[in-house]
């Protein structure tokens, strides 16, 4: 078994720095490195290019990089929840890529498995294609996307163990998958981290060869943004 | 009188098919899975990563690691899987999805489709709309036929950037249900009530009508 633990999220984050490009999993605040979000703010680490499908809200996720001037750039795919974004996006403070969802996540997944670009219909004759090549495949017109080059993936998963190996629960699974692996060096944040041999390999959504950190993460908050009830008649 | 949203959505309702999965847009698209027919099955797809998504939760049942792309709390029916978002952009643009409906705030007689951006004032992003409409072979939209200054938004020619190009098959507003044809818009049915001279006069694009045009038939 090769142990892929580190003490604590101070050591995981080691080599974070300033002008790097990262990538965090996470869809709204659903799956979110909340530990990590947290030392980055501590650590101070600027000129950030982050990655990452959403960019938060005001007090929380990756609002609280935002907030301390930490961003220098984001790719996102949707940033609508988040208002000090809007403000630093409109007075050219924040540099801004929106980039179809699906092709957020083909990129990641396409970093992770060593395939430099790829085709899609996403975009094609919108402004997302400007610039870039465009192909028709089986008479249908393609664009020309390439894998993210990044420093850190940053991801979280439910349950993970010492070799590594991650395990995802519900949506909060999302993006994180696509990005273990999918940067130079991928740090695993899990709510409950185990002894090697206590995971059923079978089970085990992310193996262990994808990720270079892990380390057990304290007192997440998982807030929810939009609670969202059934009436009881 | 002009259909509103639970109408709207209840017309669109009427366009599920058995066995179909389905992904809902944000707004009025979410409304649909409160009028599904009576025996007719289909599966909810939300493209954060979950098949079988089920009603809203009971309070204090709320979970945090289950959301529907709209980032409100879900729950799952028997049958319900989660995936990565790899995964299910790969399941969209393979087309296993059968149908897609979306909110626009413009379609054009060609099938354009604008909904993601007005330069200036709403640039949130397009989230997974644009990779929907490129890649879905059945894309219903539902939307008003005129904004809040009384100007059409069923147009000849969108204004506002594009989500997707020549991909729209089917419009339902609050006056009409429109069938994109190579030719343009075919007006198929009308809010019951309105009239096919009250639908021409809030339409920009033309308007191809053969002969009765009939009423929608809601609940």
């Amino acid at each position: 078994m090769i142990n892929k633990t580190v003490n604590n999220v101070q050591d995981a984050l080691q080599g974070i720095e300033n002008g790097m490009t990262i990538m965090l999993g996470g869809f709204g605040l659903c799956g979110i490195p909340e530990n990590s979000i947290a030392e980055l703010v501590k650590k101070e680490t600027k000129d950030l290019t982050c990655i990452s499908n959403n960019a938060g809200v005001d007090d929380f996720g990756l609002g609280l990089l935002l907030q301390k001037r930490q961003i220098k750039k984001m790719i996102s795919s949707y940033v609508g929840e988040n208002a000090e974004f809007e403000r630093q996006m409109l007075s050219g403070e924040l540099e801004v890529d929106l980039i179809p969802q699906g092709t957020l996540a083909e990129r990641c997944r396409a970093a992770q498995a060593g395939i430099p670009a790829f085709f899609t219909p996403a975009g094609y004759g919108t402004e997302v294609a400007e610039g870039k090549e465009a192909r028709e495949f089986n008479g249908k017109m393609h664009i020309m996307e390439h894998a993210f080059k990044a420093d850190f993936a940053i991801v979280k998963a439910w349950k993970g163990d010492e070799a590594g190996n991650l395990i995802f629960k519900g949506t909060a699974r999302n993006f994180n998958p696509c990005m273990a692996g999918a940067a130079k060096i991928t740090i695993a944040e899990v709510e409950e981290l185990l002894p090697a041999g206590s995971l059923d390999p079978n089970e085990i959504h992310i193996p262990g060869i994808l990720v270079n950190r892990i380390f057990q993460g304290v007192k997440y908050e998982k807030r929810i943004e939009q609670r969202t009830v059934r009436k009881i008649f | 009188m002009a259909l509103d949203k639970n109408q709207i959505a209840q017309r669109i309702a009427q366009e599920l098919k058995h066995n179909y999965y389905v992904n809902l847009g944000i707004g009025i698209p979410t409304l649909v899975a409160n009028y599904i027919p009576e025996g007719i099955d289909v599966e909810f797809q939300s493209e954060n990563g979950v098949l079988g998504m089920g009603p809203f939760p009971f309070e204090g049942d709320e979970d945090a690691d289950l959301i529907n792309a709209g980032k409100q709390t879900i729950t799952t029916l028997p049958g319900a899987s989660f995936f990565d978002s790899a995964f299910s952009f790969g399941m969209i643009r393979g087309q296993h999805v059968d149908l897609t409906i979306l909110g626009a705030m413009e379609v054009s007689e060609n099938g354009d489709i604008a909904n993601w951006k007005i330069p200036g004032k709403m640039v949130k992003g397009m989230g997974g709309a644009m990779d929907l409409v490129a890649s879905a072979e059945n894309i219903i939209v539902a939307m008003m036929h005129i904004n809040k200054a009384g100007e059409s938004k069923i147009l000849k020619r969108c204004t506002l950037p594009l989500t997707g190009v020549g991909c729209v098959k089917k419009v339902v507003t609050e006056l009409a249900v429109m069938e994109i044809t190579p030719k343009g818009f075919k007006l198929l049915e009308r809010a019951p009530g309105v009239t096919v001279e009250h639908i021409i006069a809030s339409t920009e694009a033309n308007l191809i009508i053969e002969g009765e045009i009939p009423e929608m038939i809601i609940g």
